[in-house]
């Protein structure tokens, strides 16, 4: 279960020079996810969703407010926990986050290699995602090799492949095109039946509509409908 | 399938500069030849302690005048005191000529034709404990305004000099030490910083704070013992020509046989280092892979405290 009570964030490093009054990017926000659950989190640019995803995948900690990942206290973990807690949480990051030296093989097996799998579940694993999400033949090609919408599915990839208790995605079709979207929301749904917690960020309205599910709303810092 | 390296953190060419390696040679070497220092200090230092604090010099003045007790000389008297002193073995008078040679420099050639009265001299050796005063006080009740001194004092002063010597290469040591760390973290800092991305993105997978430190304290610890092993190597030379130099005064007798001859002079200056160096120099490398490991796990630790 994800659970936000009250929660409020400001960043300490705004960019905006000195003398700059920090701004309540998070305003209050109150929600609750139960386990296995699906949620879309719609909004304008700039409403929040990203922040709101940090904290839930424990990139960032509040300002104010109590947060719970998995029924864990997030402010009350050690960083050992926390890490042990990130590797139950798969994400897909707005920007991809794929390593540049690391094939898109090995970009995918670096959540199991972190978590000291063994090297043949690595292999099984690791080209199974791979295939599924239409890279088969780009195992061993660089990050560079990879257009925007290759790379974006090698992030899925390395999001789902160590089946993840919760998965977050930052707008993850933002490079796909509408067919490569459908394979995503179908590889989504099916992890989700499995049981994963997913909670999806996006603004493209076609797409939350061919996939209903419950909405948490943001605009401007604030939860403007939430179910 | 082609796969290229795995290593998450690219740290195969990680630190990748040669400068780290290089900073820690000299400073390996600076570390060696400090050590060498403290080491021939004491060495040398204990030679001449034991030469001259056993070195008894007795002067007695009109050494022809009758003793205290009238019985004999004043200075078959001494002589025959000196005998049974404890602590004083092989006593010598020096003969004319030899106080002649002495003098010579002083005096001329020969200063008896200059009518001084010399006092005799009689060299001996001191094994017994202070400075020998007990002894010009025995002496002197037997034959008035007799000296005697041993080499006590220059002793003192040459262990306060020791001592000074050691005091200075710990601090280097300790000096190089605190460098040698400093450079690592330096060197620790530039790639992590290098690395951020890579770093925050492992770090969200999920990486413990320990992998990720164990691998750059790996990679700075081969660097450090690599560094220190090459600069502990270019003081080896540096060393053999200072031992070289130092082996006349290290050796107490002169073996006139065995100086001729560069192989000769190499095998005695082995031999003339002191033993616990080749012990200290394998060290070297030991104690900077402690420290650049130490430095490492430090810094990248520190640094990923910045990270939620
Ligand atoms: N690291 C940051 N430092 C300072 N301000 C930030 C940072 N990240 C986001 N913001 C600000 O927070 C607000 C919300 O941003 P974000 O969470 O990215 O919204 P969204 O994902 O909905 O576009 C924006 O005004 C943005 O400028
Ligand atoms: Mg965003």
């Amino acid at each position: 279960m994800i659970r936000f009570d009250d929660v409020w964030l400001k960043y300490h490093h705004q960019e905006r020079g000195p003398g700059a009054l920090a701004r309540d990017v998070l305003r209050g926000i109150s929600f609750k996810i139960p386990d296995g659950g699906f949620r879309w989190l719609t909004g304008p640019s700039g409403a929040g969703k990203t922040s709101l995803l940090k904290l839930i995948y424990l990139a960032q900690h509040p300002t104010q407010g109590r947060i719970d990942i998995m029924g864990t206290h997030a402010a009350k973990i050690s960083r050992r926990d926390a890490a042990l807690l990130r590797r139950r949480i798969g994400v897909v990051y707005q920007d991809f986050r794929l390593l540049a030296h690391l094939s898109a093989y090995d970009n995918v097996a670096l959540p199991m290699r972190l978590a000291r799998r063994a090297e043949h579940q690595v292999h099984a694993d690791v080209t199974e995602i791979l295939r599924w999400v239409g890279l088969a033949n780009r195992l061993g090609a660089l990050p560079d090799e990879l257009s925007g919408g290759e790379q974006q599915r090698v992030a899925i990839a390395r999001a789902v492949v160590g089946r993840p208790k919760l998965l977050v995605a930052d707008e993850p079709t933002g490079n796909l095109d509408d067919e490569q979207a459908g394979r995503l929301m179908t590889l989504i749904t099916a992890l989700n039946r499995l049981g994963t917690t997913v909670v999806v960020a996006t603004h493209n309205h076609a797409l939350v509509e061919a996939y209903p599910a419950p909405r948490l709303e943001m605009a401007e810092g604030r939860l403007t409908a939430h179910g | 399938m082609a796969k290229r390296h795995t290593d998450p953190l690219g740290l195969h060419s990680a630190l990748e500069d040669w400068m780290l390696p290089v900073l820690v040679a000299a400073m390996s070497f600076l570390a060696a030849l400090a050590i060498a220092g403290a080491l021939a200090s004491t060495t040398l230092a204990a030679q001449w302690q034991n030469d001259t604090a056993a070195a008894l010099t007795i002067q007695v003045p009109q050494p022809g005048a009758p003793d205290a007790a009238n019985n004999a000389t004043r200075l078959a008297a001494v002589q025959t005191a000196l005998q049974t002193m404890p602590g004083v073995t092989n006593p010598q008078l020096l003969s004319a000529d030899a106080l002649n040679h002495l003098l010579a420099p002083w005096l001329g050639t020969d200063a008896a034709s200059l009518g001084l009265p010399l006092p005799a001299v009689i060299t001996a050796t001191w094994s017994g404990p202070g400075a020998g005063d007990s002894i010009a006080a025995a002496l002197n009740k037997l034959a008035p305004g007799t000296l005697a001194q041993t080499g006590t004092q220059w002793a003192a002063r040459v262990t306060a000099l020791t001592g000074s010597l050691q005091t200075c290469a710990a601090a280097v040591l300790v000096i190089v030490a605190l460098v040698g760390g400093a450079l690592v973290a330096l060197a620790t800092r530039a790639g992590l910083a290098q690395r951020r991305d890579t770093i925050e993105t492992i770090h969200g997978l999920g990486a413990l704070d320990a992998d990720i430190a164990s691998r750059f304290a790996s990679r700075a610890t081969i660097l450090a013992v690599t560094g220190a092993a090459a600069g502990a190597l270019l003081a080896l030379p540096v060393l053999l020509w200072l031992a070289m130099l130092a082996a006349p005064f290290a050796s107490p007798i002169p073996q006139p046989g065995l100086t001729s001859g560069l192989t000769n002079g190499l095998a005695r200056s082995l031999a003339s280092m002191p033993p616990a160096l080749w012990t200290a120099m394998p060290c070297l490398p030991l104690a900077a892979a402690v420290i650049g490991w130490c430095s490492a796990q430090l810094t990248v630790r520190g640094w990923l405290r910045k990270l939620v």
